[in-house]
């Protein structure tokens, strides 16, 4: 027999889980206390319920296991909003345990009482507002089962304080297996349809791969990769999908979309094949939907059904899990290559010829300062991937620092991008740094941020200090909301309403504050030199403000509205 | 065009929230909606009617799958099919009671309730019908019209059921 409480903790321990991101109040004491009581899960105490959301998040990301979090009822709940929203819409794993008032206060406007099942409803993959201490073991299963399975997402576990009371005892037997009769994800994808898109692709004259985060998800990075040699395509990824295929490899076309590459957005363009992988035909990646891959026949491969036609209408569909689908198409492809005719090796050639052309466009060319002391954004991140060596966990906020962070830094390996992209949410690098620390002790985690992101959950350095993570911030610092200054100048005549960050704190100064160290850089001569310093200091936590130039802005840029893929913007003033 | 989409729900609560919900968030309308337990109290049935292309449709009864509490689902619309709803009505019955009464008899609508100014009529059919009938009554006065909003059923041997 025992209680509610302890039925949760036993519950999370059956399912494995090793860490708790969280803070209390009211309606978790009891929870809280049987925490206390046992030692196999850790909690971590966060500063704010966000920075849990997204540790877990990032822990999740990095890991491929499920996060847990914790919060209470009331602001508690709402708190970790952003983070279960940021998380949805990447379609990562969590379970998010919220605390309720007791059964018979719900509905009455109680102290602390928010309706966080239907708050949260929009944003969730599924919730459940458990009713007793006896449905608590079963409420966890499903919601592992849910969050980790098909194609994942947050699961919010509603719990009221009444049936978590230590006093009332229940037997617990926690459930060995599930039947859900409304809810089978596909476990394999139709054979036919994949021999159909093998066909397709043998005929192809001007192919292309585009793969997105649902092949980091999948764990099927070995596959793309092995497919996409196989074949000899051109490869790109999305800003979800980096790490998928090795950033390094002569393949590999760049990201596409708003911010692509040139060689990627020409090659989408003017592809007459398309297969698309664990991606979902973001707005942010297609530009104008009726002016997208005009010449493509669409073989779509996703775990959800629900990805496939929705903003381009596939003419392939398979549904089903991106390793299990690709490992039958590799066969398939191994069986049909012979055949291949010369006619369509000279056209794949011809179709190299021409993506080279585009690749000598050099989009990405980093034009340094006339000064030669102003430091560009862009080499920031360059001297980043030099002195990790390209192996570094990185994990970003959002705005110009990201996307120059997707754009230079190359991801061999896929889990070590961590990023917002679906909800593109300010405050979730230090954070999600954090978790993948908690994760990975031993590797280098870095947090490229921006002045503006990091003052969103500035807080957390807080909890760095208390669980001694000795995380990289590499704080791309230009005195202003970068992106949004850059579409001010593009849109709107130069008029900067609201996009300064006026009165900095003395970054440096904050992070000893907190126990940390902070370096400054405001010239290039320095840049590699900190770098090499604060990347050397393996147990500490540094704080890196990077003075850069405030005028840079992010080129490719898609040309919007009504612009097609290959309709972009290359450096101020200069369009295609 | 208007679909009829059909589905049986887990009877828990905040299931029929977790349906509407989508319809207002993805911003696709509801026209009628009508739920109800069916003979196995574990289930519900649901019927809406919605405007929608061939395209957004496949898009909602998508969505609507992926909903963890949607155990089944069919678009009454892509087959043969009976629908009907329930209208009481209720009308002025002063000089005109007579000619109300008629009209009521064309439709094969019954008299459920009378009083010395009134007439409540109950009439079941599609909802052009229903549309019909109000549109009929125009030589009185239509004080109160409630509609149950459309129910429907594949024909012959398809069902809806797990
Ligand atoms: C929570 C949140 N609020 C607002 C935005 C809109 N937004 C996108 S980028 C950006 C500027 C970010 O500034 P900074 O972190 O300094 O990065 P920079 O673009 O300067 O590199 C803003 C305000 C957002 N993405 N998230
Ligand atoms: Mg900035």
């Amino acid at each position: 027999m025992l209680s509610g409480a302890d039925i949760l903790i036993r519950s999370l321990q059956e399912e494995n889980v090793e860490h708790v991101f969280g803070y209390p109040g009211g309606a978790v004491l009891h929870i809280y206390d049987a925490l206390f009581k046992q030692n196999r899960i850790q909690h971590l105490l966060v500063r704010h319920e966000q920075a849990a959301t997204h540790m877990a998040d990032g822990y999740a990301r990095a890991t491929g296991r499920p996060g847990v979090v914790l919060v209470t009822s009331g602001p508690g709940a709402t708190n970790a909003i952003t983070g279960i929203a940021t998380a949805y819409m990447d379609s990562i794993p969590m379970v998010i345990i919220s605390g309720q008032v007791q059964s018979h206060l719900i509905g009455t406007d109680s102290f602390q009482e928010t309706d966080m099942v239907g708050i949260s409803r929009p944003i969730v993959k599924h919730s459940f507002l458990v009713k007793s201490a006896e449905d608590i073991a079963e409420a966890i299963k499903k919601a592992f089962y849910i969050a980790t399975t098909g194609r994942p997402g947050p699961v919010v576990v509603d719990i009221p304080k009444d049936i978590t009371n230590p006093m009332d005892l229940v037997p617990f037997e926690y459930p060995e297996q599930l039947t859900m009769r409304s809810y089978n994800p596909a476990t394999r994808g139709h054979p036919r349809q994949i021999k159909k898109a093998v066909a397709m692709m043998m005929a192809a004259e001007r192919p292309m791969i585009y793969a997105g985060g649902g092949v980091i998800q999948g764990n099927a990075s070995e596959q793309l990769s092995r497919l996409t040699r196989m074949l000899g395509f051109p490869v790109t990824l999305t800003l979800m999908g980096l790490g998928a295929f090795p950033g390094t490899d002569k393949q590999f076309l760049g990201m596409l979309g708003m911010h692509g590459t040139f060689e990627a957005n020409n090659a989408m363009h003017h592809c007459d094949l398309l297969l698309a992988i664990g991606a979902r035909f973001d707005d942010r990646v297609t530009n104008t939907i009726s002016k997208f891959c005009p010449h493509a026949s669409i073989i779509h491969v996703d775990i959800d059904p629900a990805s496939i036609s929705k903003n381009v209408v596939a003419d392939v569909p398979i549904v089903g899990p991106v390793e299990w689908v690709l490992n039958e198409m590799l066969t398939e492809v191994d069986a049909k290559l012979p055949e291949r005719t010369d006619k369509q090796q000279r056209m794949l050639k011809e179709w190299w010829a021409q993506i080279e052309g585009w690749r000598r466009q050099e989009c990405l060319k980093v034009v340094p300062s006339k000064d030669g002391k102003t430091i560009k954004p862009q080499q920031v991140i360059q001297a980043l991937y030099r002195h990790t060596e390209g192996k570094a966990i990185v994990t970003s906020d959002v705005g110009q620092h990201q996307m120059f962070a997707a754009q230079y830094y190359a991801f061999d390996k896929p889990r070590k991008w961590i990023n917002s992209g679906g909800l593109g949410t300010m405050g979730f690098g230090l954070p999600a740094a954090m978790g993948i620390q908690i994760a990975y002790p031993q590797e280098q985690v870095v947090c490229v941020t921006g002045e503006g992101s990091i003052q969103m959950n500035i807080q957390e350095l807080s909890t760095c200090s208390q669980y001694g993570l000795p995380i990289k911030i590499i704080n791309v610092n230009n005195r202003a909301l970068g992106m949004v200054k850059q579409w001010q100048d593009m849109q709107y005549e130069g008029r900067h309403s609201h996009s300064y960050m006026d009165s900095l704190p003395d970054f440096i100064g904050l992070a000893e504050a907190y126990g940390h160290v902070g370096f400054q850089v405001t010239e290039l001569s320095q840049l590699d030199d900190v770098l090499e310093r604060a990347l050397a200091m393996t147990d500490r936590l540094v704080f890196v403000d990077v003075l850069v130039d405030p005028e840079e802005h992010v080129y490719p840029m898609h040309v919007a509205p009504n612009g097609s893929m290959r309709d972009m913007w290359l450096k101020k003033g200069v369009r295609t | 065009m208007r679909r009829i989409v059909s589905l049986l729900l887990e009877n828990e609560s905040g299931a029929l929230s977790r349906v509407i919900g989508l319809f207002a968030q993805r911003g696709y309308n509801i026209e009628t909606l009508t739920v109800a337990p069916t003979e196995d109290r574990t289930l519900s049935r649901l019927t809406l009617t919605t405007q929608a292309s061939d395209d957004q449709i496949e898009q909602i009864t998508k969505q609507l799958n992926k909903l963890i509490e949607v155990v089944k689902l069919v678009d009454l619309t892509e087959g043969e099919h009976v629908e009907r709803e329930l209208m009481l009505i209720k009308v002025r019955a002063g000089p005109e009671r007579a000619e109300v009464k008629r009209t009521a008899d064309i439709f094969r609508g019954q008299i459920v309730d009378v009083s010395p100014d009134t007439y409540t009529i109950q009439l079941a059919g599609t909802s052009e019908k229903l549309d019909a009938f109000i549109r009929a009554l125009a030589v009185t006065a239509v004080l109160e019209v409630v509609r149950t909003g459309v129910s429907g059923v594949s024909r012959g041997d398809r069902i809806l059921a797990i």
